[in-house]
């Protein structure tokens, strides 16, 4: 037993000193200013023209696509979305600061880590509607996507399950000796589950190589965060777990960006977690099941809007002459289109034949499961009106 | 061949499959220097290192959620659950994430590669919380498989397969068997098959059908009908999910009668389903209904143990009762 972990380095007191103020002190790192000025102590992080122009698109991108996908599902031609507007540059810049061999273990709100990446927008349509060229094979709601040459694991509903699973993933790729890490994402509302507290405090123990990125974006659907937790934010619990630990303002580009950058290095070089907590703000609905009239106000909203990371990265490039707006403006232009486009060419592709619906649930079907996909297609094969996108089909058998 | 123990059998598995594939890692609460408290991975941390058997922190969805990334990376991870009646807090990584991994990424990510042990099952004093048979909740679970050894031998081969298999497994070691159960075990690496019933005594009036401990109480049970000129077939079910109905029923055409026992409780058990399903496959041959011989529905009491269990006189009586319909 290392004493460290129990006794030792422990002082005394001779007075029952109840300690009634525990928050740490845990400041917030900014570097950009709302208006895109940069601080004057600020040590900026090491960020190329390229760079900062691919981070920027990116942003842009996926505020289109969300905007597309919401008037989508309000069309009713998916059933579900989840925007990520008012938090681009957490998840954009922190996805830049990594290395395309780390998994992104992520929550469901992380599309820009996956935009950046290069997950083309055929690809987000084709999982969005289900349709056999995804390669998840329609078998999740919509954003559930998983691309694993893009080492962006496959994400499922249930919150925080994600967590343990990163600290294991972490160890393996340091047993492998891969010169890679795991980044998994979470919001503040999953840090509640019992998967949070039971992966930090393994990825501590165990010593794996993985970042924990918190986004504090103020609400769990209708929850605030002061409804949440009594303590210092997220940042707080990574300290109890022995966690190296930093806090920053997630609408700031280049802090997300310097902070992930230096997490990855020490993460790497130590063999150790490194906890992120993002200070944010969830500008769109929870999801298009949500309406967040019923719980905040448009003061509050309007607030966090004068944040925007978006606006404050374009006013940080424009004062460096990084920006040529026309060229902004056609770049929005042309997204828009594409997403159309492609939309309407995924909504068009037929959903996997019914073998499918067998199939990886095991590595073969065993002989239950091929039992019952018999029975199922001769059954479907009486009723074709009654199961249109798969009776046409069923002739492999 | 050497004379094993089910503890010494379970440990030489996992010696066996840690020499031949250094992804293989084992780990959970207590495993590592100490060897775990059933002592089913001694040594393994001092031949293999602490990077490969380790001890966890005392988080038993941790330890899931942590094989699960393991697993999903492409590691060969065996994690212990010091205790069948302790899985719980895992229970949604194992029903949502381990079983789901393959099917919802279409077979991009999987976890297959996993094998979770554990200990069930009564008999050794252990009162509500070390003695629960857990299998029926698992058996709900499109994705796993399910194992469980009645001896030495047999733990060997399934565990040695079920670490081998590209599907998740959990396998359920009965642990009053652990020192109790005695056997020739080959010191050589061999597989016994997933998914297959064994007939393990032939006989032409009654099938008997269990699995792990149970299976002494079928065997005890037989011998008592025999002296009242009831010849019973023995079949071990050894693999709960996916399981074989097909053994199972070409046993039951053949006697025209089924008794199954399992020490769980009777509402829900696995008993059930393979009552539902022997009575589709062989509704005409059957000459009495199947017999169910289970633990009652209530927790698993303490004072009341041996009153509870569903041992071989309460099988021996039902053998009786069915025969005699």
């Amino acid at each position: 037993m290392k004493d460290r972990n129990h006794l030792s380095n422990i002082g005394l007191c001779h007075e029952v000193n109840i300690i009634d103020n525990g928050l740490a002190d845990i400041p917030m790192l900014q570097m950009l200013q709302a208006d895109g000025t940069v601080h004057k102590s600020a040590k900026l992080p090491d960020m190329d023209k390229v760079t900062a122009h691919k981070i920027y698109q990116t942003m842009q991108y996926v505020r289109v696509l969300d905007e597309r996908m919401v008037g989508a599902q309000r069309q009713g031609r998916i059933s579900f979305y989840l925007a990520c507007t008012g938090e681009e540059a957490s998840t954009v810049a922190s996805a830049a600061a990594l290395s395309p061999q780390d998994m992104i273990m992520s929550q469901y709100r992380e599309q820009g880590t996956l935009a950046y990446r290069g997950y083309t927008t055929a690809q987000f349509m084709n999982q969005m509607f289900s349709n056999k060229l995804d390669p998840n094979k329609g078998r999740q709601m919509p954003i559930h996507y998983g691309d694993k040459a893009l080492n962006f694991m496959t994400i499922s509903s249930p919150l925080g399950t994600q967590i343990p699973q990163a600290s294991g993933y972490a160890y393996g790729q340091k047993m492998a000796g891969n010169e890679a890490l795991t980044i998994c994402y979470f919001g503040e509302g999953a840090a509640s589950e019992g998967d949070f507290h039971a992966g930090l405090n393994m990825a501590a123990v165990l010593n794996c190589p993985v970042i924990f990125f918190c986004r504090n974006n103020g609400y769990a659907i209708s929850t605030p965060s002061d409804e949440q937790f009594a303590g210092d934010g997220i940042a707080s619990r990574g300290i109890g777990y022995g966690i190296k630990t930093i806090r920053v303002d997630g609408n700031d580009v280049l802090a997300v960006y310097a902070a992930t950058q230096q997490a990855r290095k020490i993460a790497l070089a130590e063999n150790c977690p490194v906890l992120i907590e993002a200070m944010t703000y969830r500008l769109a609905a929870h999801s298009t099941s949500d309406d967040p009239t019923g719980y905040r106000s448009k003061e509050e909203e309007q607030k966090w809007r004068d944040k925007d990371p978006v606006l404050r990265m374009a006013n940080w490039m424009k004062n460096q002459d990084w920006l040529d707006e026309d060229e902004d403006q056609k770049f929005v232009e042309r997204t828009r289109q594409e997403v159309l486009a492609e939309m309407k060419l995924a909504e068009k592709v037929e959903i996997c034949n019914i073998d499918e619906i067998v199939n990886d649930v095991y590595d073969t079907p065993p002989w239950h499961l091929r039992q019952q996909l018999k029975d199922l297609k001769s059954h479907i094969s009486k009723y074709p009106d009654a199961y249109p996108k798969t009776s046409g089909r069923l002739d492999n058998e | 061949m050497s004379k094993m123990n089910m503890l010494q059998a379970v440990n030489s598995a996992l010696i066996t499959s840690m020499d031949e594939n250094e992804k293989v890692m084992v780990f959970g609460e207590d495993v590592g220097h100490f060897g775990g408290v059933f002592r089913a991975t001694s040594n393994l941390q001092q031949k293999f290192g602490k990077g490969r058997c380790f001890n966890t922190p005392l988080t038993e969805q941790g330890i899931i959620g942590f094989a699960n990334g393991l697993a999903s990376q492409g590691s060969v991870p065996v994690a212990e659950i010091q205790f069948g009646d302790y899985i719980f807090p895992a229970f949604d990584q194992i029903l949502n994430e381990t079983a789901k991994f393959r099917y919802r990424s279409g077979g991009q990510f999987t976890c297959g590669t996993l094998t979770i042990r554990t200990p069930y099952g009564g008999g050794i004093a252990g009162g509500l919380y070390h003695s629960q048979s857990p299998e029926a909740f698992f058996a709900h679970i499109p994705g796993m498989k399910i194992v469980i050894p009645r001896n030495p031998y047999q733990a060997k081969g399934l565990l040695l397969a079920s670490i081998r298999d590209d599907n998740p497994v959990l396998f359920m070691e009965p642990k009053r068997l652990y020192r109790a159960s005695v056997g020739e075990v080959p010191d050589e690496d061999y597989e016994l098959p997933l998914g297959k019933a064994e007939v393990v005594k032939e006989g032409t009036d009654i099938t008997l059908l269990a699995w792990g401990a149970q299976m002494e109480i079928l065997e005890k049970a037989a011998e008592m009908a025999q002296n009242d000129g009831i010849s019973c077939e023995i079949v071990d079910l050894r693999s709960i999910l996916p399981w074989d109905a097909q053994t199972v029923s070409e046993s039951v055409m053949k006697t025209g009668r089924l008794l199954i026992n399992h020490e769980a409780p009777l509402t829900g058990g696995f008993a059930s389903e393979i009552a539902a399903t022997v009575q589709e496959r062989c509704f005409l041959h059957l000459e009495s209904p199947i017999q169910r011989v289970c633990g009652l529905d209530t927790p698993y009491p303490l004072a009341h143990e041996k009153e509870y269990m569903p041992d071989h006189l309460k099988t021996y009586e039902a053998i009786k009762r069915c025969v005699n319909f």
